[in-house]
């Protein structure tokens, strides 16, 4: 037998102590038993009797009009229960699209997708038919058999070429490829860039690929005709807005639809979309009465699942002679894909981000988003913002080279200094909000990472390494990251007769510990007995509003709401048991499931009983004449974003014998406001990291000329492994922002932002003997290689 | 081949002995998961690259999604449902994730500590080296493996000091 000795087990804060914070507290997540013993309950490990398994038919080609489709053989198969085509849902639709776009005044034209392909499919995987069979074998094999006859047409892949006036229509009844068409400026560009000193110009490649959560997409549909609603469980980060979805669509209402998420096997962007197989699976349970699953495999998430791609810059910085920056301008080529599944956020997001964390007094940067016939794009962890601050920072070291300044002096002269804060900039959000950078002491941050990572000792480091003949170099990166978007996220506290507190959030979880943030939050005002509270979230039965887990949003939004109501349930449960326990509040403290007199423990009243009190007895009055129920629901209005901020140094080495990269060292300094769990943001920011490595050195999503996928399992597409990924050096600053009473920013996209820009600053370092120079993210061994190549032989 | 053949098969599975009939197109994957109902072994790829679905086999990791459950025949399965002890203690591997917070969403980490089960079994005292390389065939999105290192890590320091030796049922 093995006991559970346990080895550094964090500090359990105890209830009695009135010092012992949980706010602050790493304490460990109270989702983790389950997980750990096998005992989640992801989507697919939901089971029931007569539950049909589903697989889609899916477009093989990028454009394609469909001519005819013939089910018979797949009907005929044992095992197949049917198949479902866009002429037999048709009848059940309001509406046959999902308008799920983000507005925005910029829209040239509208491209909403289809439920399924009707008569014209646009990208690689896009669904045209579902097979409800006994098993997910049957149903693949019925797949196969289903005989869609598709007319190819001419694809776009290359969002350049979109634009291209003789170009293909990515649909066929469109007058042009391109979406969506904006400016993001201030100021005076054209003047300064006339009178500037010092111009120089760069152009970016800039990819990122695809979510990639070890769970792909799935969910579970079954219609309850008793009750006259159909449940649909999903692997989804916005359950709200699959609901509301559903609802337009089969023209159902809101008591007909619930929308649950079970264990979500995480999430990183792209499941926040409400995807076609939602409706398909919902309307086919509908229609067939009996429950119906559907788990996407690896392949469908490369062809089917929302996912970032390229985008194009052409960038020109000015500046004076000591460096300090003048203007920025320049133009984006940003691709959408086939279809709206988000809207042009990512492309705001990436011009809004440029010139976030420096004092930039003119900027101008012209944006077009180009329909490609591509699975539609959407925020990935990050969304849009890493491909900003890899602009900015590129800008900056091209500076530096060229006026012969050391990297971190050109930051340092160009940073908002914190007597500015808060800082209002001259950028506007997607809401038409000013952008204000609500607190933060970037350069401290900044000093502190430099001096972490031995900035300074760099060069004797580097002179030792070139003398054993070895290239090691040393790259830097700052960024700030707007996070918690609002307005809101819904929060109920209430106290049950068990004298269990319950909390129901909007918010929906995805692996981020978003039941510990609660619990932590709640019961820091009810008790702070952790193991006092239950949660319940991603349920639109539970919560009739909410907005769901995206843009590092749940700990600011849900998290101040749970907060505010927590301290309205506390003041209530004060209140009750003053007259309960012939005492005045200021003697009483909530401890555990108790009430007690602080002066006089053994006077105690449970909280059980409060709630009981509350719940009334016919013709008795409520005590302390307070209202019914103890509860309280809070939606916090947050309109503007907190700025999380951070520095990253990163230490490296190339081989030139084979362009592959070795990180030696990473030191990742970072202010998200005040701390709820330390231990968990030092896992969302390290779980970060190591996806911003992967958009640095590994991760490409590829297509063909024909706009064909060409990486679609995990052997082509690579995600970083253990083996590649350094011991990070996590240091935490608190600037707490006044924007919520909690004081906290947002941390779950932050890893990501600065490691493309740092990665890239340190390859060029240590490749300076060769004046290697790169513009493009991810790159690649042997395209390193090649650029080592040509170096050696100019 | 006919895909609805199905045979006889007769295993043990986390120290219970099974016999069941499969489909012989099968995996041994699937057939835990939606036969027995054993959930806990997850399916991140079903090409063999991601690890989230590793079980041991006769004590030695295996893809469950590349392996069909009729060759799981006559051998021994150990799943996460397998790991912690009978009374429910759980395994210091398991202990030292939470404690560690070696896990976030919670997918890939059954195959992390059905790999780590094998390599502490191998290895009591693995260098940090050691143990990246043994879950190089693991992937995992969430936490960057730094904290997952550490709690293997810390679970075989556990163990060292444990005698005897742990196993897993």
């Amino acid at each position: 037998m093995i006991t559970a000795a346990t080895t550094a087990m964090p500090p359990i804060v105890d209830p009695s102590r009135p010092g012992d914070s949980l706010i602050g507290a790493s304490v460990p997540r109270l989702e983790d038993h389950a997980l750990l013993t096998g005992r989640g309950r992801f989507v697919d490990d939901i089971h029931m009797p007569g539950l049909l398994q589903a697989a889609f038919v899916r477009s093989p080609h990028a454009h394609a009009a469909i001519r005819s489709i013939d089910v018979s053989a797949a009907l005929a198969l044992p095992g197949v229960h049917a198949v479902y085509t866009y002429e037999d849902f048709r009848p059940h639709f309001a509406t046959d699209r999902l308008v799920v776009g983000l507005p925005s005044s910029h829209y040239k034209q509208d491209h909403n997708r289809q439920v399924l392909a009707a008569d014209e499919a646009v990208h690689v995987g896009e669904p045209v038919a579902i097979v409800l069979a006994d098993t997910r074998y049957i149903a693949e094999d019925a797949a196969t058999l289903v005989d869609v006859d598709f007319d190819p047409l001419p694809a776009v892949s290359d969002c350049r070429a979109a634009l291209a006036p003789d170009a293909p229509l990515v649909h066929r009844e469109s007058p042009h490829n391109l979406l969506a068409e904006f400016d993001m400026k201030y100021g005076e560009s054209e003047r300064v860039f006339a009178e500037a000193k010092h111009v120089f110009s760069e152009s970016f490649w800039q990819h990122r690929g695809g979510s990639h959560s070890i769970e792909c997409r799935g969910c579970v549909a079954r219609h309850d005709p008793l009750e006259d609603r159909t449940t649909l469980w999903t692997s989804t980060q916005m359950p709200h807005a699959a609901m509301r979805v559903i609802c337009e669509i089969l023209g159902l209402h809101e008591n007909q639809v619930r929308v649950a998420t079970p264990d979500v096997g995480g999430g990183f962007g792209p499941k926040l979309v409400t995807y076609p197989e939602e409706i398909c699976v919902t309307l086919a349970a509908r229609l067939c009465g009996r429950p119906v699953k559907w788990i996407e495999d690896r392949r469908e998430h490369f062809i089917a699942t929302t996912q970032e791609r390229d985008q194009y810059w052409d960038t020109e910085v000015a500046v004076d002679d000591d460096g300090r920056v003048l203007g920025i301008r320049g133009s984006i080529v940003h691709d959408h894909g086939a279809y709206t599944a988000r809207g042009i956020n990512l492309a705001h997001n990436s011009a809004e981000n440029v010139p976030l964390g420096y004092e930039i007094p003119h900027y101008a940067m012209n944006v077009k988003v180009a329909l490609t016939n591509k699975v539609p794009v959407t925020p990935v962890r990050g969304a849009g913002h890493p491909q900003g601050t890899f602009v900015m920072e590129r800008l900056l070291d091209r500076v530096a080279r060229e006026l012969k300044l050391d990297r971190a002096e050109v930051r340092r002269r160009n940073m908002i200094p914190p007597e500015k804060m808060p800082y209002r900039t001259q950028l506007k959000a997607r809401g038409g909000q000013w952008v204000t950078l609500d607190s933060g002491d970037f350069p401290a941050c900044f000093a502190e990472a430099l001096q972490r990572a031995d900035w300074e000792g760099f060069p004797a480091r580097q002179a030792a390494a070139r003398a054993q003949g070895r290239c090691i170099g040393i790259g830097l990166s700052n960024f700030v990251k707007g996070t918690g978007r609002g307005p809101f996220e819904s929060v109920t506290v209430r106290i049950g007769p068990s004298g269990k507190v319950h909390v129901y959030a909007g918010a929906a979880a995805m692996g981020q510990g978003t039941r510990t943030m609660l619990s932590q939050v709640v019961a820091e005002q009810l008790g702070r007995d952790l193991s006092n509270v239950t949660v319940t979230t991603g349920d639109t039965a539970a919560t009739a509003m909410g907005l769901g887990g995206s843009n590092s949003r749940q700990t600011v939004v849900a998290g101040s709401s749970a907060h505010v109501a927590a301290q309205n349930v506390r003041a209530k449960v004060l209140k009750v048991a003053a007259v309960l326990l012939k005492a005045t509040e200021a003697e009483l403290e909530i401890v555990g499931n108790e009430v007690l007199v602080v002066a006089q423990p053994s006077r105690r009243v449970e909280l059980g009983a409060i709630a009981r009190s509350l719940v009334g007895t016919a013709g008795y009055s409520l005590p302390g004449g307070v209202s019914a129920g103890l509860e309280a629901t809070e939606q916090v209005l947050i309109d503007d974003m907190a700025f999380s901020s951070g520095s990253a140094v990163v230490e490296l080495e190339v081989d030139p014998e084979t362009g592959g990269v070795h990180i030696l060292r990473l030191v990742f300094v970072h202010d998200a406001g005040r701390m709820i769990n330390p231990m968990v943001i030092d896992g969302q920011l390290a779980g970060g990291i190591a996806h911003g490595i992967g958009n640095a050195l590994f991760e490409w999503m590829g297509f063909d000329e024909n706009a064909q996928p060409v990486t679609t399992n995990l052997g082509e597409y690579l995600l970083v492994t253990s083996t590649e990924m350094p011991r990070m050096e996590l240091h935490h600053r608190e600037s707490p922002t006044p924007g919520n009473p909690l004081g906290v920013k947002g941390v779950g996209e932050c890893g990501v932002i600065p490691m493309t820009p740092a990665i890239m600053s340190a390859i060029e370092d240590a490749l300076s003997p060769f004046g290697v120079r790169i513009n493009q993210t991810p790159i690649t061994p042997a395209q390193l290689y090649a650029l080592i190549a040509q170096g050696k032989q100019a | 081949m006919d895909s609805t053949l199905s045979r006889s098969i007769s295993l043990k599975i986390n120290g219970r002995a099974v016999q069941a009939t499969v489909d012989v197109r099968h995996t041994l994957a699937d057939f835990l998961r939606h036969q027995l109902e054993l959930t806990g072994t997850h399916l991140g790829c079903e090409h063999g690259v991601c690890g989230a679905c590793t079980v041991l086999v006769d004590g030695r990791s295996t893809r469950g999604c590349l392996m069909l459950a009729v060759q799981a025949n006559g051998r021994e399965v150990t799943t996460v449902e397998g790991i912690a002890a009978l009374d429910g203690t759980l395994h210091p591997l398991q202990q030292a994730f939470k404690d560690l917070h070696g896990l976030q969403c919670g997918f890939c980490t059954p195959g992390m500590l059905t790999t780590l089960v094998e390599l502490l079994g191998d290895n009591p005292d693995p260098t940090e080296a050691e143990v990246r390389v043994a879950i190089s065939g693991n992937l995992c999105r969430c936490t960057g493996y730094q904290a997952i290192v550490d709690a293997a890590l810390a679970a075989a320091k556990t163990m060292r000091g444990t005698a005897p030796a742990g196993g897993v049922r």
